[in-house]
């Protein structure tokens, strides 16, 4: 059961008759104080760190704060301010192509890899960290300054479209049209990550369906889509979700090919890029708060469709 | 969609005789010629996938003025100037860095075996009041974005005094935030029979004893999967540093690095490069000797 799987699967049983229910509250206390106990640290530190600054978040978000004097109460001027603001809508903008890009296309790629690895290929093991590698490295700053060397002016990928015989003098993360490409073909390479996952769902399903498909006589399409498919859904589904979540959190990336700035001409400027520069460049604490605001609402809005669509996709054996 | 067993399981089985005909063999070799193709197909993607990291590595050792017209993956002269060069070309020594950021790892790393293993026993084993509603706030935790709290929290640590200091990317960890660890541990305790907690309980033992003596043993996997997925994405982490770690002395690697961009303007990319390989091989190593927890980890909490 994964994370998501689960929390769509909690249900509360009533308890029928007050013997049961009585029974049932006892049951429920056995080791209540223990169980605190244990729950402490966490507890502790979703009230400090999370549900704490939640709450302080929304109510920053409707003030005017820039950490020297005390919140200054705006009502809504923060969020109608955003609904002006040309450069929060062109970095919406942005990430919207960046995860709606990059995200389904990184999942294609999984796949597809993972099934050819579930062939039982010579090597599986050694193609599998070829492929995994990149994902544990992709977030580091390193990977992100080579990825900027590798597409600048006199990038190494200009030097081999050059061994081509191709005029290459445009600078990819210098020319606004291509920046943002760039920044989608560092995420595609980090598919190892699903893929692992993808990999390890493959070999849970029954080799004895395709077996049986086979016997009845159904092709390799038939077998892919009426077996793997239906069977893989629910892991499809958890890698949609969380990949669509951390990809709308993705910050690093764009911030170091850009040097910070979001450039050029803005093509790079990442929702959570932006946002730093208004809470932590020009400290405002109350904007960058309302900002935070819209980014949960926005992913909230995203997971919960995703949610109610997998009713008519994602297929549960139990 | 539909039913599917009902769908591809036949109620009786049809053997087909193993033919050895001519068209049978024909099949093999296409079958044999597909698998070629596959494996020069994968083959192919991994040398793709794999160049930028080999031709970083590579380059790392070549004079700067080599490094951009060299697309190939042989040295021909070998110089580790680059290596001298950028261990000094910011600010501190890059060791320096280094002992930073490995300072705030070892702290992750502890807080999160502690704190995350703590409430996955609450979780899997204890039974409490409310437990399904702290449960299910668990689970969404880990789908939040950070940056809902990240204002807040800034205030918070600016207020206490605790801006550029390793604080605040070291103590939310003793306190189970990153709940993606718990959840992963409750799965794995799930796993364990729960006789050998009621043997201990009928041997006299507490919770605390039962955690202790009994859990955390057999906990080993899980422990050692949170432990390097801890140290590789604290290891890399750049946006907490970037915000709370001020002075140049404080830095962690993944922000020191970022001086690079600065300081050289981009000129010696070869020093960059140097200390960018310096940077990745914890990573590597922690990736190479725990690879098979990873996997592990992600499949067991990927899994269905």
């Amino acid at each position: 059961m994964s994370a998501i799987s689960e929390l769509s699967h909690i249900k509360v049983t009533k308890a029928k008759s007050p013997e049961e229910r009585l029974a049932r509250r006892k049951e429920a206390t056995r080791d209540n104080k223990a169980g605190y106990l244990f729950l402490l640290p966490w507890l502790v530190g979703l009230v400090v760190i999370t549900i704490g600054p939640m709450i302080a978040s929304l109510y920053l978000s409707f003030t005017n704060y820039s950490l020297i004097q005390a919140p200054e109460w705006t009502g809504l001027a923060n969020y109608a301010r955003m609904l002006d603001d040309a450069r929060l809508h062109h970095s919406l903008k942005v990430t919207f192509i960046y995860v709606f890009v990059s995200v389904p296309l990184q999942l294609i790629l999984a796949l597809g890899i993972a099934l050819l690895l579930d062939k039982g290929m010579r090597g599986l093991a050694l193609y599998r960290s070829i492929f995994y590698l990149p994902s544990m490295l992709g977030g580091s700053v390193a990977i992100a300054l080579l990825w900027r060397q590798m597409f600048g002016t006199d990038g190494i990928v200009n030097q081999i479209l050059r061994l081509f015989g191709l005029e290459a003098t445009t600078g990819w993360i210098s020319d606004p049209k291509y920046a943002l490409g760039t920044i989608i073909l560092l995420h595609i390479w980090t598919f190892g990550s699903p893929m692992v996952i993808f990999l390890a769902g493959l070999r849970q399903i029954p080799g004895m369906y395709y077996e049986a498909a086979s016997v009845d006589g159904a092709t390799r399409w038939v077998r892919f889509t009426q077996i793997t498919l239906p069977l893989l859904s629910p892991i499809i589904f958890f890698n949609l979700v969380l990949q669509i979540i951390g990809a709308f959190q993705s910050f690093t990336q764009a911030f170091v090919v850009s040097n910070g700035t979001g450039g050029p001409s803005d093509s790079t400027l990442f929702y959570t890029l932006y946002l730093y520069q208004r809470g932590f460049g020009q400290f405002q604490m109350g904007y960058a708060a309302a900002m935070a605001w819209l980014l949960v609402v926005i992913v909230g809005v995203l997971t919960a469709i995703n949610f109610f669509a997998s009713k008519y996709w994602v297929f549960y054996d139990d | 969609m539909t039913d599917l067993r009902t769908k591809t399981v036949p109620e009786e089985r049809v053997v087909r005789p193993a033919a050895e005909t001519p068209a049978h063999n024909r099949l093999v070799m296409l079958g044999r010629g597909r698998s070629l193709l596959m494996d020069a197909l994968l083959i192919l993607a991994s040398l793709v996938i794999i160049y930028p990291l080999l031709w970083m590595l590579v380059s790392s050792f070549r004079p700067t003025d080599v490094i951009f017209r060299s697309p190939g993956l042989w040295v021909n002269d070998l110089v580790l100037t680059n290596y001298t060069q950028g261990w000094h070309a910011l600010g501190n020594p890059f060791g320096h860095y280094l002992m930073n950021s490995a300072l705030v790892v070892i702290g992750a790393v502890a807080g999160n075996l502690l704190s995350c293993s703590l409430a996955a026993y609450a979780f899997a084993r204890l039974r409490f009041r409310l437990k399904t509603l702290w449960f299910s706030i668990m689970l969404v935790t880990i789908m939040l974005p950070i940056h809902v709290v990240v204002v807040p929290q800034y205030i918070l640590f600016n207020q206490l005094g605790w801006v550029n200091t390793f604080i605040p990317l070291v103590l939310p960890k003793f306190m189970a935030t990153d709940a993606f660890f718990v959840f992963l541990m409750v799965q794995f305790i799930r796993g364990i029979p729960r006789e050998l907690d009621e043997a201990a309980r009928i041997d006299g033992c507490g919770h605390w004893r039962i955690f202790a003596r009994v859990m955390l043993p057999l906990m080993g996997p899980a422990l050692a999967t949170t432990a390097i997925f801890t140290f590789i994405w604290t290891w890399s982490d750049f946006f907490t540093s970037l915000i709370y770690l001020t002075s140049p002395e404080k830095y962690t690697v993944p922000v020191a690095l970022r001086g690079f961009l600065d300081s050289t303007s981009g000129s010696n990319w070869g020093a960059m490069f140097a200390m960018s390989i310096v940077s990745l091989v914890p990573i590597f190593l922690a990736f190479l000797f725990g690879q098979k927890f990873l996997v592990k980890g992600i499949a067991t909490t990927g899994g269905k």
